[in-house]
């Protein structure tokens, strides 16, 4: 069982952590459910829904999919690349700006 | 597959410690991944395409949102229910995402129960986890349907952006068409592992090869990705 051995790494865990974690996605899901149930708004909104977000993402990006035991060269190969959706993001964002910008100087008036 | 294994897979390999280690693995001859199987590292690639995927999704939904004179719907009221004479918002889609998270839950306990070699609990969260999976696209069926009776649309909507609707349909729909696959892929897996295929070395009807109880863990990988997603489609689409 040569397969196993090479696996025995991600065995290990005890019950216990998954059930602490997906009690922790319960909690968090429930945190940002009110923060739309209480309907915070601006910037106090929009932080609390990314941090819970990330936080989510993160911890079941970590324990559930292991990514926390893996060798290095898989996470970095893994999670690096989607940086640079940033990088996108941040480009559509200067491009919707200048949309905006368009439609408001040259179509709005009119309708 | 056995036989065929690489010796290089199965030794532990000598793991420096941080970015060294890193570096030493990727100037290594033959293959950057030590320590992991080629299913699970296609798997892993396989998803960060997806990642791409619903990454210019959100962010064709972001460009169109930020860019449009009209006012966007409010999700928060869109997507309210009356339930026993009380009005909650968005309260379909915080059940959907409780469902979903419980359906990871349960993928990640009958992963740890793979490798442990236990069939029948393996085999049973598994179900667990496809039965709420399937009960996560019957609500999405419920909630098109009620947006679509009232009046939805990809190409308008009664209450602002026209943009609304495209962006609905196309990020859930995709998203609920994962799940859909998801659904069907535990089952067959949930299926092979009851049988005991993988204690007993029967071979696959469509590949012809023995299978190995890390097709649970790599399952359940595409499965948790189902519910990352979500995370990100609830934070950005229904709360922002």
């Amino acid at each position: 069982m040569a397969q196993a051995a090479a696996h025995t790494d991600t065995q290990q865990h005890p019950i216990r952590l998954y059930l602490v974690v997906w009690l922790w996605l319960f909690i968090l899901s429930a945190c940002s459910y009110l923060v739309d149930y209480f309907g915070l708004v601006g910037y106090l909104r929009w932080s609390l829904i990314l941090l819970f977000m990330m936080l989510k993402a993160g911890l079941i990006v970590a324990v559930f999919m292991h990514m926390a035991w893996e060798r290095l060269a898989l996470t970095y190969a893994i999670l690096v690349p989607p940086l640079v959706l940033m990088v996108f993001v941040g480009i559509m964002v200067l491009e919707s700006n200048y949309t905006l910008f368009s439609r408001l100087a040259f179509f709005v008036a009119g309708s | 597959m056995n036989e065929a294994a690489p010796s290089t897979l199965n030794t532990k390999v000598g793991q420096a410690p941080g970015w060294r280690g890193m570096v030493a693995d990727w100037s290594s001859d033959q293959q950057a991944f030590k320590n992991v199987s080629w299913g699970k590292a296609m798997m892993w690639v396989f998803l960060l395409s997806d990642t791409f995927i619903f990454g210019t999704f959100l962010i064709s939904y972001m460009t169109v949102r930020m860019s449009t004179t009209v006012p966007w719907p409010n999700p928060s009221e869109v997507f309210a229910l009356e339930i026993a004479g009380h009005h909650l918002p968005l309260i379909l889609i915080a059940i959907m995402t409780f469902v979903l998270i419980s359906s990871s839950g349960t993928m990640a306990m009958a992963v740890n129960f793979g490798y442990r070699r236990d069939r029948r609990k393996t085999a049973i969260l598994m179900l667990l986890t496809a039965l709420l999976g399937a009960a996560f696209v019957g609500m999405q069926a419920f909630e098109w349907s009620k947006l679509i009776a009232e009046g939805v649309r990809p190409w308008g909507n009664p209450w602002g952006a026209e943009q609304f609707g495209s962006s609905f349909f196309m990020i859930t729909g995709f998203h609920g068409t994962h799940v859909t696959i998801g659904v069907i892929f535990l089952i067959i897996i949930a299926r092979k592992v009851w049988r005991g295929d993988f204690d007993d070395g029967r071979r696959g009807f469509f590949t012809s090869r023995k299978g190995r109880y890390e097709v649970v863990e790599i399952t359940g990988l595409y499965w948790h990705f189902v519910d990352l997603v979500w995370v990100f489609i609830f934070a950005l689409f229904y709360l922002w």
